[in-house]
């Protein structure tokens, strides 16, 4: 096995840029795209880096993100490597052809920036949007910085061309998609032996012929759906790989959960996304004060990484889930979907479920090392809970 | 039936003021935005119509132009993007009382909402459609629209636009729009009387504003400020927007402005109410 290499191509930029930088290592076939913020400067910078010609991607401005993606299923059944991004009503809009690239087993990527929906306005972060879509069948990874998104828009091609499943990259608008950060931009001929394209098992080609989408009876339908099933198990261990391939290649190891100070925890956050940064404080400022803190953040959500959850949270008496979403008449998402996994198990910590953040409103650490002592040994919580 | 039609026009001088929310301002417009010359003719134009602003209703879509509702005192809807066509359909329908009018920009109802613009005109319903054409997406930083001239520089044409463009006023008439008109914020009483006569107007009324997007579009294409802008609106770069979709209406160095389509067609709202009473055997 080959040491890391440390590259020192290292800049400063954004997490919407850095998404960028990665899909041009990459320079996918096309990319249909349709502004909308705060996405938009991924579409930017794409154009940016196509007009210095460092970008040999097809990129397409069709009139509408519902326009885009059918471009991007259209040209990825013909076996191109497609990319989109989009936030908020983008994906909204997006949502019946959600169902439909995943059903066609298109293996798009796609990048969402995690953004309030209307009514009324905002531009906030919050995850509901992508949430929201996660029954359409899209395997969905939630970042936290921006060398993450970087790093993870590569890791999904991967991901998405083993087994044939779209899936969509995750990070909060502003606390990542605007957040300047240092970047190290990895090596491209060592991105592109990574994320080798391989080859397709459904595509449309003329010299046979082949349909998509045509209509089929009760049995097949069904068939579908089984297969995908079959496809999402392979997604955790498809994750894992790709995670260690290419920790080993740059330094930077990632896995479908992440886990922080969580060894001899008595309490651990779970969370997603960008508030796992707060947390990370909270739990450096409570171990210094003498409370056995940890954090667990979900790196891929769709589909949850089960046996993972159950054997880390099996050991820690109680958790604390942070849910910068809201589900009405259901409380946070995270949380519900941690209750139905845990389900049945012995020694499953007692659960509190927090709305903090719903609708961007800022979380300081603070607040979190407060919910930690006044949660720690209390009863598990029936109904969500709104944290100031 | 509308009562502007018979309210006698409003003498008394017109204060914007008296239309906006105060407490909305500073507006979020940049300096010398074409869109808040907009927004102050059609404030006037309802104000000469005496129409009351509790019967006033403006839809608004996404975009710089959609923002516009914002800042008026009236009732008023703040959409998604490409849709409020589509809202104030339903809404004008229910409530045939209201002056229905919309605010959308060129990307809002060309571009993303197309589709609701031309089954709006063919509908034919009593509402009135203001769209405030700046030839670019400027709300999200200056992309390409359906109206981009050529060889324009924008975010998404980094070296000169080659897409065609569309003439949104022809495309309203060959749709089935009965009243259709054309105006440059820089003939800011022609722009209030057609919107007046637009909104007396029974049916569909769809008015294309040539808008300046000093900031984004502007600046990107060297146009000049403000001023040079407005003034060059008449002269230099509408025509060439237009060049190549249609030679006609457009004489080769002006672009033609004032009602350009008004047609009696029936109104959808009466033509909908008078089926809904003759099933109920009412009239007989
Ligand atoms: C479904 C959806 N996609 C994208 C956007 C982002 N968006 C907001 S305004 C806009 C373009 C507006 O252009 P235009 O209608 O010409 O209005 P202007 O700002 O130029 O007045 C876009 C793409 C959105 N709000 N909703
Ligand atoms: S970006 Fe352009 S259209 Fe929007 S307010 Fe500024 S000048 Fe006006
Ligand atoms: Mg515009």
């Amino acid at each position: 096995m080959n040491a890391p290499v440390r590259n020192t191509n290292v800049q400063l930029m954004n997490g919407n840029h850095a998404v960028a930088w990665g899909v041009r290592l990459l320079s996918p076939d096309v990319a249909p795209l349709y502004p909308i913020t705060p996405q938009t400067p991924i579409l930017e910078k794409l154009i940016d880096f196509q007009s210095q010609d460092v970008l040999s991607t097809r990129l397409l401005t069709p009139e509408s993100e519902h326009s885009a993606m059918a471009g991007a299923i259209a040209a990825s059944a013909t076996g191109a490597r497609v990319f989109t991004a989009t936030s908020s009503q983008g994906l909204l809009l997006m949502h019946e052809l959600l169902h439909y690239a995943a059903g066609a087993r298109l293996p798009i990527v796609m990048f969402n920036v995690n953004r309030t929906p209307a009514a009324p306005w905002g531009f906030w972060p919050d995850q509901i949007d992508s949430l929201s879509q996660r029954d359409t069948g899209w395997i969905q990874l939630y970042t936290e910085t921006p060398q993450e998104s970087l790093d993870t828009t590569i890791q999904a091609f991967r991901i998405a061309e083993a087994c044939e499943m779209p899936v969509m990259v995750n990070h909060d608008a502003f606390y990542v998609s605007h957040a300047v950060e240092p970047v190290e931009i990895p090596d491209q001929e060592m991105v592109q032996n990574f994320a080798k394209k391989p080859d397709r098992s459904l595509w449309l080609e003329t010299g046979s012929i082949r349909s998509i989408g045509t209509p089929i009876g009760q049995a097949g339908w069904n068939e579908t759906r089984r297969e995908m099933d079959v496809a999402m198990q392979r997604v955790v261990g498809l994750t894992e790989e790709a995670g260690r391939v290419w920790g080993e290649q740059t330094g930077r190891h990632y896995g479908p959960l992440d886990f922080y100070r969580t060894d001899d925890a008595e309490v651990v956050f779970v969370t997603m996304g960008s508030m796992a940064g707060t947390a990370r404080e909270a739990v450096d400022t409570l171990r210094r004060n003498g409370v056995a803190a940890g954090l667990i953040r979900v790196r891929l959500f769709r589909p949850l990484p089960i046996s993972g959850l159950r054997a880390a949270l099996a050991k820690i008496p109680t958790a604390i889930v942070l849910d910068r979403n809201y589900s009405p008449g259901l409380g946070g998402v995270l949380h519900q979907e941690l209750k139905a996994e845990l389900y049945g198990m012995e020694n499953a910590p007692r659960m509190h479920g927090m709305l903090a953040g719903v609708g961007g409103v800022n979380v300081p650490p603070e607040t979190l090392e407060k919910l930690v002592i006044d949660y720690k040994d209390a009863e598990q919580s029936q109904s969500p809970i709104w944290v100031d | 039936m509308k009562d502007a039609v018979e309210t006698p026009l409003n003498e008394a001088e017109f204060h914007i003021n008296d239309y906006i929310r105060l407490e909305q301002m500073p507006h979020f417009l940049c300096p010398g935005c074409g869109h808040g010359i907009a927004l102050r003719a059609l404030l006037w134009a309802v104000h000469e119509l005496g129409i009351d602003k509790d019967k006033l209703a403006i839809v608004s879509g996404i975009g710089c132009s959609g923002r516009l509702s914002a800042y008026i005192d009236a009732n008023t809807f703040h959409t998604t993007h490409g849709r409020p066509l589509a809202y104030a359909t339903g809404l004008a329908l229910a409530r045939p009382d209201l002056h229905v009018i919309v605010i959308t920009g060129d990307g809002d109802s060309l571009a993303i909402g197309g589709n609701h613009l031309i089954h709006a005109c063919r509908r034919n319903l009593n509402l009135t459609c203001m769209m405030l054409n700046n030839e670019i997406y400027g709300m999200t930083g200056g992309q390409v629209s359906p109206t981009t001239s050529p060889d324009r520089y924008t975010t998404t044409t980094p070296a000169g636009n080659t897409e065609p463009v569309f003439d949104a006023c022809a495309l309203a008439t060959a749709a089935g729009a009965g009243f259709v008109g054309r105006e440059v914020t820089m003939q800011v009483t022609g722009l209030k009387n057609l919107m007046r006569d637009a909104i007396q107007h029974d049916g569909f009324s769809f008015v294309e504003v040539i808008s300046d997007c000093t900031e984004i579009y502007g600046r990107k294409n060297d146009l000049g400020n403000s001023p040079e802008m407005i003034l060059s609106q008449k002269s230099q770069m509408r025509p060439d927007a237009y060049r190549n979709t249609v030679d006609v209406p457009f004489r080769p160095n002006a672009l033609t402005c004032g009602v350009l389509t008004k047609t009696d067609r029936p109104e959808y709202g009466k033509a909908y109410r008078d089926m809904t009473a003759r099933l109920r055997g009412e009239g007989k």
